[in-house]
């Protein structure tokens, strides 16, 4: 008898869960979004500059491989950022159609498919690859994932500064698939763009501030107020200038890259002293558009040396640091 | 027992509208297509990771 009754309770139970139950409207485009194409593309061509910058190549096909991984692993933490996140973007003008908050994914999915591929994009890349290699992209994930997202980025206005390591890590994970180990130079490609984060971003979240404060984020600008962040942009740009250039100080850049680096740290910082000097929205803008030329060009001089063979125009004392 | 089995067996259930079908349809082959590119990857990366020695093996 209680067997009849629990039975029916539970197809009572079953049956309204699976009225409450909306069947999935999530398109392949959804899954894509949760990906963070953006974000995995940046991901992408870093790890693919630390790959070709290093002093040995793998097959062509292994390399590919190995990109692949990467780019799926940054699309998994992506993933489970946005599932973690989920309530947040819905408050956030620039975040509100993203899948989970406009309704076409479950929470559950993009959790799922961002540990799926989180778990399948390691374990391809230490079996096919290096497992030092796989090890670093687990962490870059649990970095991004957990100590950026869930712990740094509510609590603190330093989190993009020490979460920017998470996105910085890729040129040293590129790298580290190539030779199975670290070396100064891919660290100084992690240094280039750990430093040039915290500008990069604070002039995005200058003009996001009201977002930001409603959402509950301690972004700096919300914390500290703007006149405080745009001297932190300042900072941080007099201090990416020299950082920018030396891989071509330590010898691993050549003279193009050297030229391009000190050119570009100036236009960064004359950006940044327009921010600090008169305050607008427009020039936070034009900072934060620049920044994103600077890191690109400066890493696409990186591919175009090795192409040419021009890398070794480098300062001739900078190697005997390496 | 017997008329809750009844109630059951005539509710229709969830019933996918047309869009609710094509995006299901669009999911199963961009995950049949994600499954035949990982075989065919894992195929070529075994290939070259073995290079010639996948040839020479005592038979």
């Amino acid at each position: 008898m209680s067997f009849t009754t629990d039975s029916a309770g539970l197809a009572s139970s079953l049956r309204s869960e699976a009225a409450h139950a909306e069947p999935s409207m999530a398109g392949v485009g959804d899954y894509l979004a949760l990906l963070k194409p953006r974000v995995m593309s940046l991901v992408v061509f870093t790890a693919l500059v630390g790959m070709v910058v290093a002093p040995v190549h793998a097959h062509p096909v292994l390399g590919f491989f190995a990109l692949l991984c990467i780019a799926i692993g940054a699309g998994a933490s992506g993933a489970l950022n946005m599932w973690y996140e989920a309530e947040i973007d819905a408050k956030m003008k620039r975040t509100a159609g993203r899948p989970i908050p406009s309704g076409r994914v479950q929470p559950g999915e993009a959790l799922a498919f961002g540990l799926t591929l989180a778990v399948g994009s390691v374990a391809f890349l230490g079996l096919m690859v290096n497992w030092l290699a796989a090890g670093f992209l687990a962490f870059t994930i649990f970095f991004y994932a957990v100590v950026y997202t869930m712990w740094l980025k509510p609590s603190t206005p330093q989190n993009i500064v020490i979460g920017g390591a998470a996105g910085a890590f890729p040129p040293m994970i590129g790298w580290a698939a190539m030779t199975g180990g670290f070396g100064l130079e891919s660290f100084l490609l992690f240094l280039v763009i750990f430093v040039w984060t915290p500008p990069h971003f604070w002039a995005l979240s200058l003009y996001s501030v009201e977002e930001y404060r409603r959402a509950g984020i301690p972004m700096m600008p919300v914390v500290a107020g703007a006149a405080e962040t745009r001297r932190q942009i300042l900072l941080y740009s007099v201090l990416l200038a020299p950082v920018g250039a030396l891989p071509w100080l330590f010898g691993y850049a050549g003279l193009i890259y050297g030229l391009t680096a000190i050119a570009g740290g100036v236009l960064m910082i004359a950006f940044a002293v327009k921010l600090y000097q008169a305050p607008a929205e427009q020039t936070a803008k034009q900072l934060f558009a620049f920044s994103i030329l600077y890191l690109f060009v400066l890493f696409s001089v990186l591919l175009i040396e090795q192409s040419i063979g021009a890398a070794g125009w480098g300062l001739p004392f900078g190697r005997v640091f390496a | 027992m017997s008329v809750a089995m009844s109630d059951q067996q005539n509710e229709p259930g969830i019933v996918l509208t047309a869009e609710q079908k094509r995006r299901r349809r669009a999911r199963s082959i961009a995950i049949a297509v994600s499954l035949g590119v990982l075989v065919l990857l894992v195929y070529f990366v075994t290939i070259v990771k073995l290079g010639p020695g996948v040839l020479n093996r005592p038979l």
